[in-house]
């Protein structure tokens, strides 16, 4: 595999992988953020994985550029580590129609019935490849191949949050009310982030998904323990 | 008892910033702080704050406030506007200095001159409660500051102190070069590759313009359109404040302070850290031109720009009464 280091300016580098989205090059990726934020090397403030890279942000009055090409050149050789347990999260997803604006369309799109679409949707093990966006939006993927749609040539200015959305070969949730091109085909009552918890994003990169269809009814009672405190989002150790 | 700056008149984008929100990117939230680091360090400095102290961020217009604390010692610096206090014993403090402003006393920062960024310390600071162990607001969040906005008219802005004590004003020793005809230097890359030869010349040789559209999350440039050599759409990857994203108009934005933390643009270059407040302070309209150096080279920039801080520090005079 061609790894290339690219600047992002002095403040950050880009160790690159590839140039697609691809669970090979993400696990690459996750890997070596573990390790490098492992091996604590002076300067370096934080990382961020993406589909395909992995940027690591640093400062440049502790560190430069040069040392740290050398020192995590050397990490991509490690075969010790970075056996960072992730989590399988099993997420209640409402596709009842008052919860999922574009599902008819999809299933018009794809030819499929709304029933198969979602069953086909909460039937796979997403990898969330990374998060960005806005704070807690999941990327995830890779969704089956008969879902796979352009994004929407008329994003919404106003996608409520919790809404479960698909566009291209990718699934995600929006954790807070922002403007969105994806398809909306369900609705969450979970919270994806919170700023009073010291780790604010319930999932990390390299977690899985599956959604749990759920009625209108259990999405209230669920949204109603939520605010409560009282729900906590079912997960388990992932496997693969 | 309050202890509090009401503010009488908000100014356009007034928030709290202090050094920023470095360790949550990997989840989605941007670093955010202020746009032009260096005047916000030396207006702390001028306060007797430590550098990261919670500050006011007043962009195009700053403020009316009224002191609700015994007293309250504060400093002007990014523009070339005054303080000026409009209440009984009027005066008028240039930028650059501190001063110390009883209980009553209303001061207004008018139209920020000469610049789109400029910085109110507080001594002592804001007493703000943190967000992800930073003061600063990220608006689009709802994260930090003043009830994760900007501020309105009607808020009472805590302050840390209920007293700043007599003692001479400090000023800066030669007013600060707000270098708006310096080139704004860049490292190329992460993506270079994805534009034709052709378009980078033109990138580091034709003159852009700020357009009206730029904020904290970014400044979209005017001028020559920027040609990729291979399509438009990357998979997304890692971004930070400074980088040059070219969507498919070929028109260049600059990422600011309150960008996303990912973006699916290919991005030309990167603005050097030690020029983000050059740029930052740039006025719609203005021109930019670009020139290129290396990460070695951005590097050594940037720790220079931090002996100069920090000589600045300990070459302010006192106040002339």
């Amino acid at each position: 595999m061609n790894v290339r280091f690219l600047s992002l300016g002095d403040t950050a580098l880009v160790v690159e992988f590839g140039d697609r989205v691809e669970r090979v090059l993400s696990d690459r990726v996750l890997t070596l953020s573990t390790l490098v934020l492992e091996a604590k090397l002076p300067g370096v403030v934080e990382t961020v994985p993406t589909f395909r890279s992995l940027t690591v942000h640093y400062d440049p009055l502790v560190t430069a550029s040069a040392s740290l090409i050398d020192s995590i050149g050397k990490l991509l050789y490690a075969t010790t580590g970075a056996a960072v347990q992730m989590k399988l999260w099993r997420v209640p997803a409402c596709y009842a129609p008052a919860h999922a604006p574009d599902l008819a369309e999809v299933a018009e799109r794809t030819g499929l019935a709304a029933d198969e679409v979602v069953r086909l949707h909460s039937s796979a093990v997403y990898h969330i490849y990374m998060m960005g966006f806005v704070p807690g939006f999941p990327y995830m993927g890779d969704v089956p191949q008969s879902l796979v749609l352009p994004r929407r040539t008329d994003p919404r200015t106003r996608v409520p949050a919790g809404s479960i959305a698909i566009a291209t070969t990718l699934t995600a949730i929006y954790p807070l009310e922002s403007p969105g091109g994806w398809h909306l085909i369900g609705s969450t009552p979970v919270r994806l982030f919170d700023a009073t918890l010291p780790r604010p994003a319930l999932f990390s990169p390299g977690d899985a998904v599956k959604f749990e269809p759920v009625t209108v009814d259990e999405f209230d009672s669920i949204r109603a323990a939520v605010a409560a405190g009282t729900y906590e989002v079912p997960s388990e150790a992932r496997t693969t | 008892m309050t202890q509090a700056l009401k503010v009488a008149i908000p100014g356009i984008h007034t928030t709290v910033q202090d050094a920023g929100r470095p360790g949550y990117q990997g989840v989605g939230v941007p670093v955010s702080g202020p746009l032009d680091r260096v005047s916000f360090r030396l207006a702390n400095a001028l306060v007797g704050n430590s550098p990261g102290t919670p500050a006011l961020e007043m962009l195009f217009q700053g403020p009316a406030l009224e002191v609700l604390a015994d007293s309250v010692r504060v400093a002007l610096v990014g523009c070339n506007s005054n303080i000026e206090v409009r209440t009984d014993n009027g005066r008028i403090i240039p930028a650059g200095q501190s001063v110390r402003l009883a209980r009553g006393e209303v001061f207004k920062i008018g139209r920020l001159e000469d610049s789109v960024c400029a910085y109110l310390a507080i001594e002592g600071g804001l007493d703000v409660a943190t967000a992800l162990g930073s003061a600063s607001t990220y608006v689009r969040g709802a994260l930090g500051g003043f009830n994760g906005r900007a501020l309105r008219k009607g808020d009472l802005l805590p302050v840390a102190r209920m007293n700043a004590e007599m003692r001479a004003e400090r000023v800066m020793s030669r007013p600060l070069d707000l270098a708006h005809d310096q080139p704004i230097r860049v490292v190329l890359g992460p993506q270079a590759d994805y534009f034709t030869d052709a378009a980078i010349k033109t990138f580091l040789t034709s003159e852009y313009c700020v357009s009206d559209q730029a904020d904290r999350m970014g400044y979209r440039l005017d001028g020559p359109a920027l040609a990729h050599a291979k399509g438009y759409d990357i998979a997304s990857d890692g971004v930070a404040a400074g980088a040059i994203q070219v969507p498919g108009s070929g028109m260049p934005i600059v990422l600011m302070v309150e960008a996303p933390t990912t973006g699916g643009y290919p991005k030309i270059a990167t603005v050097i850290s030690a020029d983000i407040p050059v740029l930052g302070r740039r006025r719609r309209g203005q021109t930019i031109h670009f020139a290129a150096v290396d990460a070695a080279e951005a590097e050594a920039l940037r720790r220079g720009q931090e002996a100069f801080l920090q000589q600045c520090a300990r070459e302010f005079g006192i106040a002339a009464n």
